[in-house]
Order: C-alpha cells, then sequence, then structure tokens
C-alpha cells in the first residue's frame, strides 16, 4: 500500500507490506539515525516523533503513519547538537549509540514539560536505556540544558 | 515477528466486525507492542484507526474511554486524574516509557485480558464495564470471567462515584513487566481489593475485601486482610518470581494499598 507523510518537514510517499514496521521503513528511506536495540519495545533506541509525540518506531506499523507528520533526528539537528554538546561536557556520551532516540525523548520532554523536576525527568525518561552512562552525567546534562535545578 | 498477509481500515463498527469474523485468522490490532514479541500469521488485520474510538470524555454519570486511547492519553487525562485519586492515570504511568505508553491502547490491553496488565487490577478496583460490538454492554468483572470470542471492544466505561483507590506495584526493573499489582477501593465502607500479575490475570481478594468491609480498619485488620488475600488467591512462578515471593510480596501491596486508599479518605 501506499503512504503518504510528512517526514522532518518533506512530503513522502512511499510503499510497504501491511506488516511493515516503521523503523525499518524509515531506515529504508534513508533516515539512518534510527537505530534498533532490544527488538522488544522497550530501549527507546528508535524513537521518532509522530504528530508531535514520541513514539517506539520498531513497534509502530508503518501504515499507521499515513497522513502524519514525523520528525527523526535529522529534522531537529540544531537543537540535537546543542544538546549533545552538553552531554558530551558532563562525560554522559560514551558509545553514543542510545543518543538519537535520547535525544529525541529529551526535546520532546522539553516541548512538553515546562520547567520539569527532577523526578519528572527521570519518569520521562525511563524507556531510554543506556548501558554506558549509568544515567547520572545524562541527568546532569538534561538539568545543565533545560536550565533547572 | 508477525506477519499480516492483509490490512483492512474499516470506516464503520460493522464493517470492522464482518472483516473480523470473515476468516478464523483474522485479528483486530492494538498497538500492535505484544503482538510484535509473537510469530502469529495473521490473515487479514483489522485496523480501528478510521473509527474514532481515540477519546476520554465525560458525561454526567460516567467517564467512557475509546478502545483507541493510549496510555499516554490515559495518563495525562486531566479527567482521570480527577476521579478516584488518580488511580487510572496512575497504573498506566508504570508501564515502560512514554514512547512506548503513546503507542499501547487500552482496548487491546482489556480485551486481551493480559495477566500482566497493569491497567485492569485498576479498571477492576472501580465499577467499570466493557461496551462490545456484538456483545454489548457488560461489566468488566464479567467480561474477564467469560471464553473468549471473537468481538471488538469499543470503548471502556467508568461509573462516576466517590470511591476512593489506590494502586501499587513492584517490578524488577522500571521497564519489565510487573512482578505483582495490588489495587484496594473503597466506597461508603464496602471495600475492593484487585491482585494481578500473579502472574495470572487480575482477581478479586474477596475475603479479604469482606475483613475491612465487615470489621472496618485498625492496623490488625489491616493486616489480617492482607494475609487473608495472600491465602485466598493463586500465585505462580515464572522467570521474575517464585509463587513464594509473589505470596509475601502480595501482603506487603495490599497492605500499602489500603492504607493509601485510608489516607485519601
Amino acid at each position: 500500500m501506499q503512504i503518504t507523510a510528512i517526514i522532518n518537514e518533506k512530503k513522502v510517499i512511499f510503499d510497504v507490506a501491511a506488516d511493515d514496521l516503521l523503523a525499518d521503513t524509515l531506515r529504508a528511506q534513508g533516515y539512518l539515525s534510527i537505530r534498533k536495540g532490544c527488538d522488544t519495545s522497550c530501549c527507546g533506541l528508535c524513537t521518532v516523533w509522530i504528530d508531535g509525540k514520541p513514539a517506539l518506531s520498531c513497534t509502530v506499523p508503518s501504515f499507521r503513519v499515513n497522513g502524519k507528520t514525523l520528525v527523526t533526528i535529522e529534522g531537529v539537528q540544531k537543537e540535537a547538537e546543542e544538546f549533545a554538546q552538553v552531554l558530551a561536557a558532563e562525560g554522559a556520551e560514551q558509545c553514543g549509540f542510545c543518543s538519537p532516540g535520547f535525544i529525541m525523548t529529551v526535546l520532546a520532554m522539553k516541548q512538553e514539560l515546562p520547567n520539569p523536576t527532577e523526578e519528572q525527568i527521570i519518569h520521562y525518561l525511563t524507556g531510554n536505556l543506556c548501558r554506558c552512562t549509568g544515567y547520572m552525567g545524562q541527568l546532569r546534562a538534561i538539568k545543565k540544558y533545560l536550565g533547572v535545578a | 515477528m508477525f506477519t499480516l498477509l492483509n490490512l483492512a481500515q474499516p470506516t464503520s463498527l460493522d464493517e470492522a466486525y464482518q472483516v473480523l469474523s470473515a476468516q478464523r485468522n483474522n485479528t483486530v490490532l492494538g498497538g500492535c507492542a505484544f503482538l510484535r514479541l509473537g510469530s502469529r500469521r495473521i490473515a487479514t488485520a483489522v485496523d480501528l484507526s478510521k473509527l474514532n474510538l481515540a477519546y476520554i470524555q465525560e458525561t454526567e454519570e460516567e467517564i467512557e474511554i475509546g478502545a483507541m486511547t493510549t496510555f499516554r492519553e490515559v495518563e495525562t487525562s486531566p479527567v482521570l486524574q480527577n476521579y478516584f485519586d488518580g488511580i487510572v492515570p496512575k497504573a498506566v504511568s508504570h508501564v515502560i516509557g512514554v514512547q512506548f505508553r503513546n503507542i499501547v491502547t487500552v482496548g487491546a490491553s482489556v480485551f486481551s485480558k493480559y495477566g500482566f496488565s497493569d491497567l485492569l487490577p485498576a479498571l477492576l478496583a472501580l465499577d467499570t464495564d466493557v461496551q462490545l460490538c456484538m456483545g454489548g454492554r457488560l461489566p468488566l468483572a464479567a467480561f474477564l470471567k467469560n471464553p473468549y470470542k471473537k468481538d471488538i471492544l469499543t470503548k471502556v466505561i467508568i461509573k462516576k462515584n466517590s470511591r476512593k483507590a489506590a494502586y501499587q506495584q513492584l517490578r524488577n526493573s522500571h521497564s519489565d513487566f510487573p512482578l505483582l499489582n495490588v489495587a484496594a477501593s473503597e466506597l461508603n465502607g464496602s471495600w475492593r481489593i484487585v491482585v494481578g500479575a500473579r502472574p495470572g490475570r487480575a482477581k478479586f481478594a474477596r475475603r479479604a475485601a469482606e475483613v475491612l468491609s465487615s470489621g472496618g480498619v485498625t492496623p490488625e485488620n489491616v493486616n489480617f486482610a492482607a494475609n487473608v488475600a495472600a491465602e485466598e488467591l493463586h500465585f505462580e512462578t515464572n522467570t521474575r518470581a517464585t509463587a513464594q515471593y509473589r505470596k509475601a510480596l502480595c501482603q506487603a501491596l495490599v497492605r500499602r494499598a489500603i492504607t493509601e486508599v485510608e489516607a485519601c479518605r
């Protein structure tokens, strides 16, 4: 079936099978920031925004994004770079494999929660796993980036 | 990985049911999170996205949650946060992460009667009905008891009242299934206690609730009710916890849930 979606502000038309999943479809379209980690819907690596909401692209069937607006990290490069610099400065980036999904979630949180508390930040990010950093560096970086105590 | 041979996106409920019942292995799609963990081969998948079933609306006497409403919409709903001490949003807020909760749907979680469901114990502790396309409206507890039959769940309906409620759960890690979950509620001195993820489907601890309803909520009675709940329900062992551990956990979580409800009164 043919799908039309706005991806990173560009109208894209592509063919999908009924059981294609969005992460595979996006990677086939060249959006290589999308990574598959756990393949069981719990690591957050494949996070993209669908109509402004963060979602696991490894789980969403591709046909469900017909007529929707998608954003991958390629579509928010400026903000992603700004945050990535803060992450690096706080020693919160090691292998970097989880970074695209993690950054997409942090940027979504920034839009959704004004001045989040530490508890709200941790709760919002429970769906993003990182096997290198132990999360404290990430938490410091997020607070610094958002300018919250 | 699952296989979908065909896809139907009906625009009416009648059409959806016709497609669903046309072949034995036709299936309704929810959020697909659990489906993708298996290897089912589905002839025609019925996608309900075009039926406008994603809503939470409040009427004078009830709160209706459409089948395609996501857990995140439940979690952030001001309507649901305002009733029953926010038990329904609290229960789903523990499910993996925001990105996951933006996908999984209320209808799939309820209709599939998952044992690990965080939502079912909370709904059972309230006065909840389900609306089925063919089966009509029936209490959630009756629906859970009935054998599986092909149908389409269109909405969950919660009766509005002054019921006080609390939800407790324990997980090995944030992104895992619960080891056990407990919901407790009280209305006009009458208690309900529900225990889920045993790992079987959520069940009422009726004798434990009766202890509180008839004997009142004293510290001794709370402990006694917690012990009764652990004795009257059946627990099993799986990779996450042993039956013995779940039984011990049941006592602690029931006690905490009752105490939390009492604090809300």
